[in-house]
């Protein structure tokens, strides 16, 4: 009996490959099993290789497995991209249609299934994914009724007769692979599953959720890979509030235009991957010396320019930190895990409104579109809070002198007043401003309002910056990492410390400012650091250099190939670092 | 009820002396009040360049942005209070080179506000470069041989990206300017204004004198209908653009927020931003 499953379905793209991924994952996820899904496509529509791998497991799951237990092949080249990840226990099904070659060198045995055929003669050739999905039960030792809810779900809509038909073909791949598995029935079959229902969900699902929880009712936004979905949800559930999603021109318009609805009262926010932050480098300076509120999520893809769209990377770090001309104060954070998504996408909205600057919120695409489950998330835990607005009544001055709404306060922080308020008329520049917000460029006030802007950073009160695990006291070794390796990070230390190593791990989710009190021991409780991160050039691990120090014993372990890190590659390449 | 002099503040502008802009400040004072708002329920939004300084010289919300950006920044602060009266404003740069992709998609978009170009066919505020709505052959410091590209034309485009207000007015009419604005405000949907605000400074061409040498009043013209599109583009084109007075104007396409499906009728700022805990276990449900 299998404690994990690795499962990956392959073909061209458009042929329903996700759907078949989707179907499976459905019922794995009603039985009550923990998740965790990674799609490898291209930038195209139809064609080119795509897989699915569903990493299934009984109790939690954080990370891709490092190897495959089942490959389903709807053609020759998945077999020859995947076969690598399997082992002498796995095995490869493919569809008899495209005559599959078993590789030379394949330690899995290959079962040919006639997915097509049976398919076709069931009415079209379009339900081979169901036949396929059958198949899969019977390895899995499943009854194909576990597939009825799903299915009814998906396909209810079109009739009972298309239901029946899908359901009928869930059955024939079950018995014709039974057929063909003889005595090795039950090889593959799952430890059972608690039963529970959990969401099973995409990290943009939850940054969206989190959003409308936050209160936000309005966005603006350009499509790109792999942030779409952000605004799809939103497209799908904001008319139901009230509020609007619009669509612009373009990601400058995309990133001003939340810009200008914060102005006006209303949580707005956007969302892009790297080419469109690149485009929103002005405005999130317009928001910074303005101080009007912006959250931006930026699901990082692989760079720079165009780069890899539809692959991992981590690389826009010091651009989020650093981007935009001249000094602004900023928040950034990094959520690890779908949880952290949805609660700090709230902290964001939150911090942006009390702190009047920018938000980004990083992720990576890994997080962003790998689909994964997590327990319900806690409506106790939902909090919104707005800042310094003025819900008093302004008295009226005589002199027309303008409201302060850039008042020089202890804290840094000024009220903040609506347009449409009586006697809250002030101006709003991105040029320098005295207290009224009227231009100045006197060195007095520009001291005066510059330092006011980044004294704000000193309230900041973020909810738990860095991920700790750290059972050491005093650790060979401290893994540091952050958005989605946590998972694999985590995996790897385990292996590690069961192996008599003694490694902690930190994951940082707030990047900036730096949570240097909370990183710095952790470093000095450790004889080496090694920084994980998906880039070239070490971002994380130089922004620790900068404020941490600690340059004698951090490394990087970086990727950059456009593929997540697995627990058995990190666990070898820390054993690697530290001879 | 408010005057236009509640709409002045103590800010001196920093326009040179005889400059267009002064006319439109005051023609958007004149029509704010006219339409009968106090100064708090107005907000103007506005790029940068010369022009774009106008949203700190009026009494009212102002905000003064990043080059070009004037239009989204705006349309941003409509959809978040739409009882708010907006109005969008900046140069011939602004609007029609940095910021010509938002100028047509804000006008297809038809949002409820109004946008008042202040076009000097010149870039002042850096000291006399070349525009897009520079005459061909147009000598500037960016220019010196002569423009070689072909003049923008503000109102064809504006036409053809389905436009449902499009007005011209020159600075130095203020009666037919204000009216113009008033007009603009109390359209719904996207009201575009282009208004000929000569620069006396480094446009040496386009000047006073020039425009009251060319332009053509709409009313003027027997029969001009300025709810027939065909005619308006025709009229704009024989007249190389140098008309003022409504061009254009469509009374039946809805705007933008009375389109979008769901959209509150209060303001989104006004609206309860918390979740009941069934509609948040609604939204968990789906994903179980």
């Amino acid at each position: 009996m299998l404690h994990q499953l690795s499962w990956k379905v392959g073909g061209q793209q458009g042929e329903g490959i996700e759907s078949t991924g989707e179907i499976f994952s459905m019922a794995m996820n009603r039985l009550g099993y923990h998740l965790y899904g990674y799609r490898h496509f291209s930038s195209r529509i139809k064609g080119g290789h795509t897989n699915n791998k569903i990493t299934v497991r009984p109790t939690e799951v954080r990370s891709i497995a490092d190897d495959l237990d089942i490959l389903v092949a709807f053609d020759q080249e998945t077999i020859e991209v995947n076969y690598k990840e399997l082992t002498e226990k796995s095995i490869i099904l493919a569809d008899a249609k495209f005559e599959p070659v078993k590789p030379e060198d394949s330690k899995a045995p290959l079962f040919v299934v006639p997915f097509t055929e049976i398919a076709t003669e069931l009415g079209t050739s379009l339900m081979k994914n169901m036949v396929a999905i059958g198949a899969t039960s019977a390895l899995l030792n499943l009854e194909t009724s576990v597939f009825q809810g799903v299915v009814e779900e998906i396909f209810g809509r079109k009739g009972e007769e298309v239901v029946q038909k899908n359901m009928d073909a869930i059955q024939k791949g079950y018995d014709a692979m039974s057929e063909l598995l003889g005595d090795r029935v039950g090889e593959w079959e799952l430890a059972p599953a608690d039963g529970k229902r959990r969401m099973f969900m995409i990290g943009n699902d939850a940054v969206a959720l989190g959003a409308i929880a936050a209160g936000s009712r309005f966005m603006a936004a350009y499509p790109i890979t792999p942030a779409s979905e952000i605004m799809e949800y939103m497209i799908k559930k904001l008319p139901k509030l009230g509020g609007a999603v619009i669509q612009t021109e373009d990601e400058i318009a995309a990133a001003t235009m939340a810009i200008g609805a914060n102005y006006g009262g209303v949580r707005a926010f956007t969302a892009s991957a790297g080419p469109g932050l690149s485009l929103m480098m002005e405005a999130i300076g317009l928001s910074g010396m303005t101080e009007q509120p912006l959250v931006i999520f930026d699901t990082q893809r692989g760079g720079p320019s165009t780069g890899l769209p539809t692959k991992q990377e981590q690389s826009d770090l010091m651009a989020m930190l650093y981007g935009t001309h001249g000094e602004i104060p900023k928040v950034v954070i990094a959520p690890s895990t779908l949880e952290e998504a949805f609660f700090d996408t709230i902290q964001a909205f939150n911090i942006a409104e009390e702190l009047q600057l920018p938000v980004i919120v990083i992720t990576d695409l890994q997080l962003a579109l790998g689909k994964q489950t997590t327990d319900p998330f806690d409506y106790s835990k939902i909090q919104v809070r707005r800042g310094k607005l003025v819900d008093r009544e302004i008295e009226p001055n005589d002199n027309k002198d303008y409201f302060k709404r850039y008042e020089n306060t202890e804290d840094g922080i000024s009220p903040r007043v609506f347009p449409g308020t009586p006697n809250g008329i002030h101006h709003v520049t991105g040029v320098e401003h005295d207290e009224t917000g009227k231009p100045s460029e006197a060195a007095g006030n520009r001291n005066t309002q510059m330092d006011k802007r980044f004294r704000k950073l000193e309230n900041l009160n973020f909810d738990t910056p860095i991920y700790v695990n750290a059972p050491h006291e005093e650790a060979d070794v401290l893994l540091v990492g952050f958005n989605s390796t946590r998972g694999a990070i985590e995996e790897a230390q385990e292996r590690l410390n069961e192996e008599g190593l003694k490694v902690n791990h930190a994951h940082a989710r707030l990047i900036f400012p730096f949570p240097s009190s909370e990183m710095a021991p952790l470093v000095a409780s450790a004889k080496k650091v090694i920084v994980v991160e998906n880039n070239k050039t070490g971002q994380l691990a130089n922004i620790m250099k900068m404020n941490v120090g600690g340059h004698d014993k951090i490394v990087s372990l970086t990727k950059y190939d456009g593929t997540p890190f697995l627990p058995g590659e990190l666990k070898t390449k820390v054993k690697e670092l530290l001879d | 009820m408010a005057t236009f002099k509640d709409f002045r503040n103590s800010v001196k502008p920093n326009w040179c002396p005889g400059c267009g802009d002064f006319s439109v400040q005051a023609a958007i004072q004149r029509a704010a009040a006219n339409v009968g708002i106090e100064p708090h329920e107005l907000a103007v939004v506005a790029g940068i360049g010369c022009s774009g300084r106008i949203a700190g010289y009026i009494n009212s919300y102002g905000f003064h942005g990043i080059h070009g950006r004037a239009l989204p920044i705006a349309q941003g602060l409509k959809m978040a209070n739409r009882d708010l009266n907006v109005i969008a404003s900046g140069g011939d740069g602004d609007g029609f080179a940095i910021g010509m992709a938002h100028t047509v998609h804000a006008i297809r978009r038809n949002i409820d506000i109004t946008y008042v170009v202040m076009d000097n066919q010149i870039y002042g505020l850096t000291k006399g470069q070349t525009s897009p709505r520079s005459a061909k052959g147009f000598i500037t410091k960016s220019t010196p041989e002569g423009a070689i590209e072909p003049s923008l034309k503000p109102l064809e485009v504006a036409l053809s990206s389905g436009a449902t207000f499009v007005a011209q007015g020159f600075s130095t009419d203020i009666k037919e300017l204000t009216a113009l604005i008033e007009a603009g405000i109390q359209h719904k949907g996207f009201s575009f204004i282009n208004v000929f605000s000569p620069c006396v400074t480094y446009n040496k061409v386009n000047t006073y004198e020039w425009f009251k040498e060319h332009l053509t009043k709409l009313s003027d013209i027997e029969g001009y209908d300025s709810s027939n599109r065909e005619l308006a583009m025709q009229t704009v084109m024989e007249k190389e653009g140098l008309v003022t007075g409504i061009i254009y104007q469509d009374t039946e396409t809805k705007s933008y927020q009375e389109k979008i499906p769901g959209f509150a009728e209060a303001p989104l700022n006004s609206l309860d931003m918390n979740l009941s805990e069934d509609q948040f276990n609604q939204l968990v449900k789906e994903f179980m």
